[in-house]
């Protein structure tokens, strides 16, 4: 049986891991590369890469950063943060990146997704998007949550799995940083009928929050997390146990 | 010596690190010429059967392979690189395949249940036959799959994956062997199966 999946994130600014609240007020607090390894020891399905620096230098960093993950990390990896050219992707895939994730950069280009995923397949192509509540709607926010882009979030996502991307991560900013669990609500409306796998993302708190995530978003196939495992608050093999022994398929 | 064909598919970045981390040495190889130097193949892959195939015949290395094949050499086919073992494919029309391995390639949606999800991406569990690929397995072990099309009508099937049916994870005629998953994603268990690999006769 398909086992759900647990995934750190890792937002990556001059070579270090960064972890903002509501998107504001970044700190350094790890090596990527060694906290990589370390969440690749302890359970971690999959990892996820945020470049979040925006000078050509910082760029070079994490190229950097990402090869020497790449070559001591066997589980699957994810970049994004930046990506809005077919040369992007070539970029990160090429230093070993299995999968790249879009956000503002298909906002802007409305065929990027389209591009590549004729190019290197919809395995490789993720659609990240930004969610929150808004005139009674969900809205994608660009630019790092900032911009209301007034797209509507579930047109916008099926819009993008049209196109061909392969999974989707949704991310809410109402919930992000505040660890009162995840957007189950937003989940459910915006991705419940997708034919993709969906990484649910921000809000994670506790244990409890990814038990109902799994219990109540019958579409969500994964759980994205970043300062919860970060400051150990909750360390990942207590986690994929908890869920396992709460009858949520893992591997343990 | 272990050659890794490239034949201008997909990304051979980790599979090349996954070896060198296991201790393998591993060379690239893109033309026929280059095949006869190495002990070892594996044949990877991503994209469209077709696309692959064509690739492989343009350089040479289709014939290669099959004549390495039959002088008994191991070879390790993954991911689509498993499939182009078979005989023939159904995706996006009918290819010939390398046919080291009876059967066919067809898409999962003939034999999945309604409301799973395609490509079966994630990991999941082995069930698996005894075999020296898996000899550091243990019941329970997951490995990485990302796919919409699997080997079926295969007598040569040594384990399988649930996805609401049972679909072909691996599949192994004397030398000639192939995963559906992706050993070079897949954690410790991956490495033990490319290990095992590196220590089958030939």
């Amino acid at each position: 049986m398909l086992k759900k999946r647990i995934i750190p994130c890792l937002d990556v600014r001059d070579g270090k891991v960064t972890k903002g609240i509501k998107f504001k007020g970044n700190a350094d607090i790890a090596d990527p590369v060694e906290l990589a390894g370390f969440y690749s020891d302890n359970g971690a399905d999959e990892l996820v890469f945020y470049d979040i620096t925006a000078s050509a230098e910082g760029r070079a960093i994490f190229t950097d950063v990402l090869k020497r993950v790449a070559e001591t990390v066997f589980i699957p990896l994810t970049v994004g943060g930046g990506i809005r050219t077919l040369d992007d992707f070539d970029r990160v895939l090429k230093c070993g990146a299995d999968k790249v994730s879009v956000n503002s950069g298909a906002i802007a280009d409305k065929t990027l997704i389209r591009k590549a995923a004729e190019r290197y397949g919809s395995q490789c192509v993720v659609i990240s998007a930004d969610v929150k509540r808004q005139d009674g709607g969900f809205r994608v926010y660009g630019r790092g949550g900032r911009d209301d882009t007034g797209i509507d979030a579930k047109e916008w996502i099926k819009y993008c799995v049209g196109e061909g991307a392969g999974e989707v991560v949704l991310n809410s900013i109402d919930t992000d940083g505040v660890k009162g669990g995840f957007d189950i609500e937003m989940l459910n409306e915006v991705c419940g009928s997708l034919s993709v796998p969906v990484i649910a993302s921000g809000g994670a708190g506790s244990v409890d929050d990814f038990i109902r995530l799994f219990r109540e978003v019958p579409c969500a196939d994964a759980g994205l997390a970043a300062s919860v495992f970060h400051y150990k608050e909750i360390a990942i093999p207590d986690l994929k146990r908890a869920l396992f022994e709460s009858g949520i398929p893992m591997r343990i | 010596m272990l050659g890794i064909i490239d034949y201008g598919v997909g990304n051979l970045f980790s599979l090349k690190s996954s070896l060198r981390s296991i201790g393998a040495e591993a060379v690239m190889i893109d033309s026929a010429e280059g095949l006869g130097r190495v002990d070892r193949i594996v044949l990877p892959g991503v994209g469209a059967f077709g696309d692959a195939v064509e690739k492989l015949r343009r350089t040479g290395l289709f014939d290669a392979i099959k004549r390495e094949a039959a002088s008994g050499k191991p070879i390790l086919g993954i991911c689509l690189g498993m499939q182009m073992l078979f005989e023939r494919s159904l995706e996006f029309g009918v290819h010939g395949g390398l046919g080291l391995i009876k059967g066919e390639v067809r898409p999962i949606s003939e034999v999945i249940p309604a409301g799973y999800k395609i490509p079966h991406i994630g990991w999941n569990e082995l069930d698996f036959k005894p075999h020296p690929l898996f000899k550091y397995l243990k019941r329970g072990d997951c490995v990485y799959f990302v796919h919409s099309y699997y080997g079926t009508s295969c007598p040569s099937v040594i384990a399988t994956a649930d996805y609401g049916a049972p679909l072909t994870a691996a599949v192994a005629d004397k030398n000639v062997m192939g995963c559906q998953f992706h050993p070079e994603k897949s954690g410790p268990v991956g490495l033990s199966i490319l290990r095992a690999f590196c220590e089958t006769g030939g």
